[in-house]
């Protein structure tokens, strides 16, 4: 029997009839908890990553720098700066004396080898204790090489993943509102919080071709400096993953009078939805007219297949385990599509909304769990008889080592899982998991596979 | 014996890096004592990271726990979190140990981590797991010297003085869970009771499981590193690690246990040399399996010579690993260009000695992956070992990768790759000679499937 901490005990809910609903979210891990969570410098470094014109150097010692060097499925049509990692590699002569002379030195070695279009400058634990001044030496490296050289204040101990999140959305807007913005069509939009992971930008780029909507700049996925500096001459910011990127959309409609819609791309159901309302917004009834016809040709194509993976996986129970929230209610629907429950649903950044819709969603005893750790990921598994986790890859053993199957939904996955043709290939992701015959041969047999 | 006398181009920025921070290598070697729980007193990112970078190699759960320091915690002190942290693991995990090892967060707020363990351990009531604490700031060193820093920890908190026992203690270094147990077997073939820090043979590669375990079974007994202090005699596999930090230098001056110090036995000589030790200690003569599997290693090291020799093989990775792979290369007649990545050491004299069959070798310090592509471009190497982050230089060289060591991430089954004694080198010889002779097939516009 696995206990709940102490300190977790408002971040659990058991979905018991006698339990009240109040999630306790937003906070610092609890020490010794084994959170599955990162830190600051993780959540700046995500959103910021699939920009691939850009130097992306880490300022400071060199594991931040390795642990995060090519790690994302993010694609880019063009060139892959994104792909390198780059590290001042903090010694410790440098964490007495200060790292600003080496940072300049690197920062300026880099550009005048890599030729990037800009560059950010990521801050970790250390140098924001150290006192290196970044943004003086971003601004100086700034004027003597021409480009933007922007600091990203992500110190890894100032808040969780979410205040990364905001200190990349300040960087972005340091770039946005810099460039030409004539010529951009009325039926415009930015595509926001989609990363390219495998192709998906691309998927969804080919959807709003066929609409008839012009993109104007994608943050971040296959991003380009300078389309991003165009970003505040689109009509609409379509945002997706809206836990990192909620804080740019929020001050471009502030400052640039952009609205924005939150979406997501994921299952049949909030991708259908997402293309219904940007041709609501930014069309005219022959749009609208257009994108009826994409989502019926697309489910179309998709639904056979599904409806076989549907008879195969009816009844399964899923465990969601993901970064921001709004993933997760897409997910819960698009189990739902293959016929499955889902019993256990949490994530590492939701806010107190997002768990309050998550619960009107679920069922009346789905456990939600907010920053969880291994221990109760592996309690739930085994109390609610999972037969399938979907999360990232520190998830993935949790739910192997207990026979359970496993769908990778995080950034490092390589298989395109956005709109329709992105369902099938979750749905199939999902089908070769739950019904491989190994889990039969396992200790804890799947009642799917001929077990028990 | 040429050494050429080349650099990569000088540069400030660490690019593609080759090493891992400190605290990483300590996880994993703690991760090797039985039922201890790693531990990271610093920022949550940190124990994060390095478990994802270690779960995606091992593809095993490895939980390790952090301090989590926020913005209080970094101005007035990460004590309290230090408390409520290791109260909550032991709640949760109930280790026998802990290892805590300092993020680069820690050290340089200033905290006297030792210090508030010991307090900690003072003011616990009742039962109190062992607290070991390795000093590992990322700043200091890489992974390499985090993993040595926890064994060295370790051994000097645990171990205790007292009868002299026939046992010996092996620091095998930062190998591969199939060449630990390959280790154990040899051990138990001379009859030989060894102590093996750290041992995540199983811990780090285990079955699959009826229920979940709070931590995984396996792992050296606490037990056993308590009496490494009266043992016969400890094999270390590493010739560089200063000796200052090294747990065999320790055991040899505070308790008298004989420290022999080598690399990691690849190859025959390597091989010998370790095997003469175990005759040494255990009294017994070697096995007759082990002289049969020299035998076969022999015998292919003829069948293959022709395809190795001459041949340039990059090999990358922390000192002791490329240059024990080294030796082994400059043995079969194939050319090194070994690759260190961390801290400088002026291994050029010091690597000498286990050079002297090389017709031709090259050593290169504090490499990075960058580094190492202009290395390769003028060396021209036609092989390359090392972790699975060779991919991209081997991918663009068009050389074969053998994939060895920490991490692979792009393969299954690294930690059952071996290259340790005359199994583990009849192994990776084989591979090396596939791996040129597929390139050589591959690149062949008739490609013959008779060679």
């Amino acid at each position: 029997m696995i206990d709940i901490l102490k300190d977790r005990q408002n971040q659990v809910f058991e979905g018991r009839k006698d339990q009240k609903f109040e999630m306790s979210c937003d906070k610092i891990s609890a020490a010794g908890s084994v959170s599955q969570r990162a830190c600051v410098f993780c959540g700046s470094r995500v959103v910021l990553y699939p920009i691939a014109d850009a130097v992306h150097l880490v300022h400071g010692p060199v594991g931040c720098a390795a642990y995060t060097w090519d790690i994302r499925g993010a694609l880019s049509s063009g060139p892959e700066l994104h792909r390198l990692s780059f590290s001042t590699d903090l010694k410790e002569k440098d964490v007495i004396f200060g790292g600003e002379k080496k940072l300049y030195k690197v920062l300026t070695e880099l550009i005048d080898t890599y030729h990037p279009k800009a560059a950010f400058v990521y801050g970790t634990c250390i140098v924001g204790v150290i006192g290196d001044d970044m943004d003086a030496v971003c601004r100086t490296v700034s004027r003597e090489k021409g480009i933007d050289v922007i600091p990203v204040h992500s110190e890894g101990f100032k808040g969780t993943k979410k205040n990364g999140y905001q200190a990349a959305c300040i960087a972005l807007s340091n770039i946005i509102g810099t460039g030409d913005i004539s010529g951009i069509p009325e039926a415009s939009l930015n595509i926001m919080g989609d990363f390219n992971v495998a192709g998906e930008t691309w998927q969804i780029k080919s959807y709003y071709k066929r609409m008839g909507v012009n993109v104007v700049a994608s943050i971040t996925g296959d991003g380009r400096v300078n389309e991003i500096r165009r970003a505040h001459g689109a009509r609409l910011n379509v945002v997706q993953c809206s836990g990192s990127m909620m804080t740019l959309a929020q001050s471009m409609k502030e400052k640039y009078n952009i609205p924005f819609i939150r979406v997501s791309y994921f299952g049949i159901e909030d991708m259908s939805k997402a293309l219904y309302e940007v041709a609501e917004r930014l069309g005219d009834a022959a749009m609208l007219e257009r994108t009826k016809s994409l989502v019926q040709e697309e489910v179309a194509a998709i639904m056979p297949e599904i409806r076989y993976y549907r008879t195969k996986l009816e009844g399964a129970r899923a465990l969601v385990y993901t970064g921001g929230a709004f993933k997760v209610f897409s997910l819960v629907r698009s189990l739902r599509t293959l016929g499955m429950k889902t019993v256990v649903a949490g994530s590492q950044t939701g806010d107190k909304e997002d768990y309050q819709q998550l619960r009107d969603l679920c069922d009346e005893d789905t456990v939600l769990l907010d920053d969880t750790n291994p221990m109760e990921l592996a309690k739930y598994i085994q109390e609610k008889d999972v037969d399938l986790l979907i999360g990232g890859v520190k998830e993935r053993p949790i739910a192997y080592k207990l026979g359970v199957g496993f769908c990778d939904h995080n950034h490092e996955r390589k298989i395109c899982l956005a709109g329709y043709s992105g369902m099938l290939n979750f749905s199939r992701e999902v089908y070769s998991s739950v019904c491989s015959p190994v889990w039969s041969l396992m200790p804890r047999r799947r009642k799917f596979t001929g077990g028990i | 014996m040429v050494i050429a006398d080349m650099k990569p181009a000088p540069h400030e920025a660490a690019r593609n890096a080759c090493h891992l921070c400190a605290p990483l290598g300590a996880g994993l070697a703690f991760a090797g004592v039985a039922n201890t729980l790693p531990y990271l007193h610093g920022g949550q990112g940190c124990a994060t990271y390095i478990r994802r970078y270690t779960i995606s190699h091992f593809r095993e759960p490895v939980d390790i726990a952090s301090s989590s320091f926020g913005e209080n915690a970094t101005v007035f002190g990460g004590k309290g979190n230090l408390f409520k942290g290791l109260n909550n693991v032991i709640k949760q995990y109930h280790p026998a140990m802990i290892g805590v090892a300092s993020t680069c967060l820690a050290e340089t707020i200033g905290e006297d981590v030792a210090a508030q363990i010991k307090e900690f351990y003072l003011q616990s009531d009742g039962w109190c797991p062992e607290l070991i604490f390795a000093p590992t700031p990322s700043y200091v060193g890489s992974h390499y010297d985090g993993f040595h820093r926890a064994v060295f920890a370790t051994v000097t908190a645990l171990a205790r003085a007292g009868e002299k026992k026939q046992n010996i203690n092996i620091l095998p270094n930062m190998i591969s869970p199939a060449d630990i147990r390959y280790l154990r077997e040899m051990c138990s073939d001379f009859s030989l009771d060894a102590t093996i820090l750290p041992d995540y043979s199983e811990t780090l590669d285990g079955g699959s499981w009826a229920e979940y375990h709070r931590i995984p079974e396996g792992g050296t007994l606490l037990y056993d590193i308590r009496r490494m202090g009266q043992s016969a005699a400890t094999i270390e596999f590493s010739n560089f690690l200063e000796p200052e930090v090294s747990a065999g230098n320790y055991l040899a001056k505070t308790f008298g246990v004989t420290n022999h110090r080598m690399g990691i036995p690849v190859g025959v000589a390597a091989a010998d040399e370790f095997m003469k030790l175990l005759e040494q200690y255990s009294r017994i003569s070697i096995p007759a399996k082990y002289i049969k599997e020299r035998g076969r290693l022999l015998d292919s090291y003829v069948d293959g010579h022709k395809y190795v020799f001459g041949k340039r093989a990059l090999v990358f990775g922390d000192v002791d690993f490329a240059v024990s792979i080294g030796a082994f290369l400059a043995e079969i007649g194939m050319i090194p260009i070994i690759c260190t990545a961390g801290k400088e050491r002026n291994l050029r004299e010091p690597v000498k000695p286990h050079m002297q069959k090389a017709l031709e070798f090259h050593i290169f310090e504090g490499m990075d992956f960058v580094a190492m592509g202009e290395i390769a471009d003028k060396l021209k190497p036609d092989i390359i070992i090392g972790s699975g982050k060779g991919y991209p230089l081997a991918r663009r060289l068009q050389v074969p990768l053998i994939r060895l060591n920490f991490p692979i991430h792009d393969r299954l089954g690294g930690t059952r790759l071996r290259c340790l004694g005359y199994g583990g080198t009849q192994e990776l010889f084989d591979r090396v000679v596939n791996g040129l002779l597929e390139k050589q097939q591959d690149d062949s516009s008739i490609g013959h499937a008779y060679l």
